[in-house]
């Protein structure tokens, strides 16, 4: 029998949430707030480390989770956003520690949580490759070994001693990824890595994914492509609020995961919310807005999406484009906005959707922020729509197949059958 | 292979220095040093030549301000060569505890997404800047034959005093830098503290303008005989004042043992408050 090599028991992890400050709408009252500022951040400071139980503020992003996996066994993790599946991963690579709980793990871990760590812009290609793969617990001896297969995996082996500020985006996640590929731990922790990177990239990481399960490596993986968890993991487990709420084969699990869809009309992202931020943006609310306003999408009428983002470097000259994805994670189509100058501070973002495009399904929307061609801003499933069927007219009441449901123009008309 | 099991709870067992895991990982700390030596320096026309220039001018401003118009003594000695040697130590103590404190939240993206030994990233710090000191030595080589000065027998002490200083260096940093995670305070402040901390050690002045009965007092500052220390040695106009660097030496390891214990209690939350 295959021997357990993560076992986790009773795992929970508390995060303090914040909680906002007391405005004062006097002059005297703001005066002395200022005065008493230092010392009400002070104790704001000092409590993020400090975790005091049945407090408000408290959030518990797990709670008691237990489960095992076996030597070989490959296990897709998904769930909603906020469910937990980053935090569980972050405890599992040991970069943060848990409230409660035990994990005990046997076996070389490496965790990908994120392609290019520790790149940096003005070294190059190949000096990254130490660098990067020393991070992820490589020893030089192993980089030395391996070079030059990493670098024909990347495909850019003519610019390789380029400093990596002069590569494309879609260049230095080719490197950062082909250094991850080349780690041989015994247990490989990935998330969401695979959702960089063009169409062809994505096939061959993913069928790097597969030839590493082939090879009786213990894998973890989080995504929100539900075909690749199909086609990767055996078992899987789906997280709900911190929790554990489905336990079984991997097409199980996605099944269940599929079916607990839920129409949304307006979504907020916390400040604390790490998906919902990247170094440029933060995203922090998204509106679907229809005629009732309760995120259902009568397939005949026009729709909008609205989401709100806060530019917290400079001004900039960006475009957001829209992914419209079915609920396994296919992507159906992407609506990009046009380039304008968004200048430091919020902005909005709001798409109107024509009629007669949706069918009568869900859609989840990833949202992209880019900037002169470089994405600074990525969000998996930002909010969902769902796709309502107007009342029909003719006899037929099934679904219509297809992800996509255009009106085009039609004409009927009988003719005088000519020989 | 081997299998090591490793057990992630939130009581761990207390380890002041985790010696293996940092032997596990000494080819990152490695390439990190490379890093922050070639990131410094790149895209700048004089690159490492600013090692050069930044010491040589204070160097220069105080031979005017105090070694001419204030007429600060000197023991005897050029005052070219009496503050450079001085600045050396200081040079290197300020950039290596600016460079240390900030490696934590310069690095927060790393800290956030990959598990290494966090000391890894200050003690990168405190190496990389050894080639900037490296430089100050050449320059003081220089000197040495510019005023004719041939140094004395106690240069044999030289790496001993740099070794001093480096722990005199990384006990502070470490403390700074795990505050620094939480309190963003620090950064700013040490801009300023560490010139104002210039003055608290025989930079521009010699210990022997400190009354005798105060200078045991004086050296607990453990730059004190440092600074001290790299005269004696370089110059040789005094002799090496082992007391002080007795007493800085005894005052930097406690420093450095309440800085590795501060930091091992604080590192494991440096994810979730960076």
């Amino acid at each position: 029998m295959s021997k357990t090599v993560i076992q986790v028991e009773h795992l929970s992890k508390a995060y303090r949430i914040g909680v906002e400050d007391v405005k004062s709408d006097t002059l005297v009252g703001a005066f002395t707030q200022a005065i008493k500022a230092p010392l009400r951040n002070f104790r704001t400071l000092r409590n993020l480390r400090s975790l005091n139980r049945d407090e408000a503020s408290l959030f518990w992003a797990l709670k008691d989770i237990n489960f095992e996996v076996k030597e070989g066994e490959v296990l897709g993790i998904i769930g909603h956003n906020g469910a937990g599946k980053s935090t569980l991963l972050k405890i599992l690579s040991r970069i943060t520690e848990p409230t409660e709980g035990r994990i005990a793990i046997h076996g070389r871990v490496s965790s990908l949580l994120e392609v290019g760590t520790g790149f940096h812009p003005d070294l190059t290609g190949r000096e990254n490759i130490y660098m990067n793969g020393t991070i992820l617990g490589m020893r030089k001896k192993e980089i030395d070994g391996k070079l030059d297969e990493i670098i024909s995996f990347s495909g850019i082996s003519r610019h390789i001693d380029t400093p990596v500020k002069r590569y494309s985006s879609g260049m230095t996640v080719r490197l950062a990824f082909s250094v991850a590929a080349h780690l041989e731990p015994e247990i490989l922790i990935v998330d969401e890595v695979l959702a960089v990177g063009d169409a062809e990239f994505q096939k061959k990481c993913l069928s790097k994914m597969e030839d590493v399960t082939r090879k009786g490596r213990t894998v973890l993986f989080v995504s929100h492509n539900m075909m690749a968890i199909k086609s990767i993991c055996k078992t899987g487990i789906l997280l709900k609020s911190g929790q554990i709420s489905f336990k079984g084969t991997a097409t199980d699990t996605v099944t269940t995961y599929l079916q607990s869809f839920l129409p949304q009309s307006r979504v907020e992202f916390s400040e604390q919310d790490e998906s919902a931020q990247s170094e440029r943006i933060y995203l922090k609310n998204a509106v679907i807005g229809t005629q009732d306003n309760d995120g259902r999408v009568v397939i005949t009428d026009d729709f909008s999406v609205k989401i709100l983002f806060r530019n917290k470097g400079g001004a900039g000259n960006f475009n957001v484009n829209l992914f419209f994805n079915a609920p396994d994670g296919t992507n159906i189509f992407v609506s990009a906005s046009e380039v304008s100058e968004v200048s430091a501070g919020w902005f909005t973002a709001e798409c109107q959707v024509n009629a007669n495009i949706l069918n009568d399904d869900f859609y989840n929307l990833d949202a992209m922020v880019v900037e002169g061609g470089k994405p600074i801003f990525f969000m998996k499933s930002v909010i969902t729509v769902k796709g309502v069927e107007p009342p029909r007219e003719g006899s037929w009441m099934g679904k219509f197949p297809g992800m996509v449901r255009p009106k085009f123009q039609w004409k009927l008309s009988s003719n005088e059958l000519s020989l | 292979m081997n299998e090591p099991t490793v057990i992630i709870e939130r009581k761990r067992k207390f380890i002041l220095l985790p010696w293996r895991e940092l032997v596990d990982y000494k080819d990152l700390l490695y390439f990190l040093v490379v890093r922050g030596v070639k990131a410094r320096y790149a895209q700048s026309v004089l690159g490492v030549g600013w090692a050069v220039i930044q010491p040589l001018f204070t160097m220069l401003i105080f031979t005017i301000v105090f070694g001419r118009l204030a007429k600060v003594s000197s023991d005897g000695l050029p005052y070219a060569l009496f503050s450079f040697s001085g600045l050396m130590a200081w040079t290197y103590f300020s950039g290596a505890l600016t460079e240390a404190s900030n490696s934590l939240i310069s690095n927060a993206n790393m800290l956030s997404k990959v598990y290494f030994p966090r000391l890894i990233l200050p003690l990168s710090g405190l190496f990389s800047k050894l080639l900037d000191f490296t430089i100050t030595i050449i320059v003081m080589g220089v000197l040495l034959v510019v005023f004719n000065y041939t140094p004395s027998a106690n240069l044999i002490y030289f790496p001993l005093l740099v070794v001093v200083m480096m722990i005199t260096t990384f006990g502070p940093a470490i403390i700074l830098a795990a505050w620094a995670v939480q309190y963003r305070d620090i950064k700013y402040a040490m801009t300023f503290i560490v010139q104002l901390l210039m003055y608290s050690a025989p930079v521009v002045y010699p210990l022997s303008a400190v009354p005798v009965e105060y200078r045991a007092i004086y050296s607990i500052n453990p730059l004190v005989g440092v600074v001290e220390g790299f005269r004696s040695a370089i110059l040789g106009a005094n002799p090496m004042p082992w007391s002080s660097i007795a007493i800085g030496s005894g005052v930097s390891l406690v420093v450095l043992m309440f800085g590795l214990y501060t930091f091992t209690k604080l590192e494991k939350t440096f994810a979730d408050v960076a």
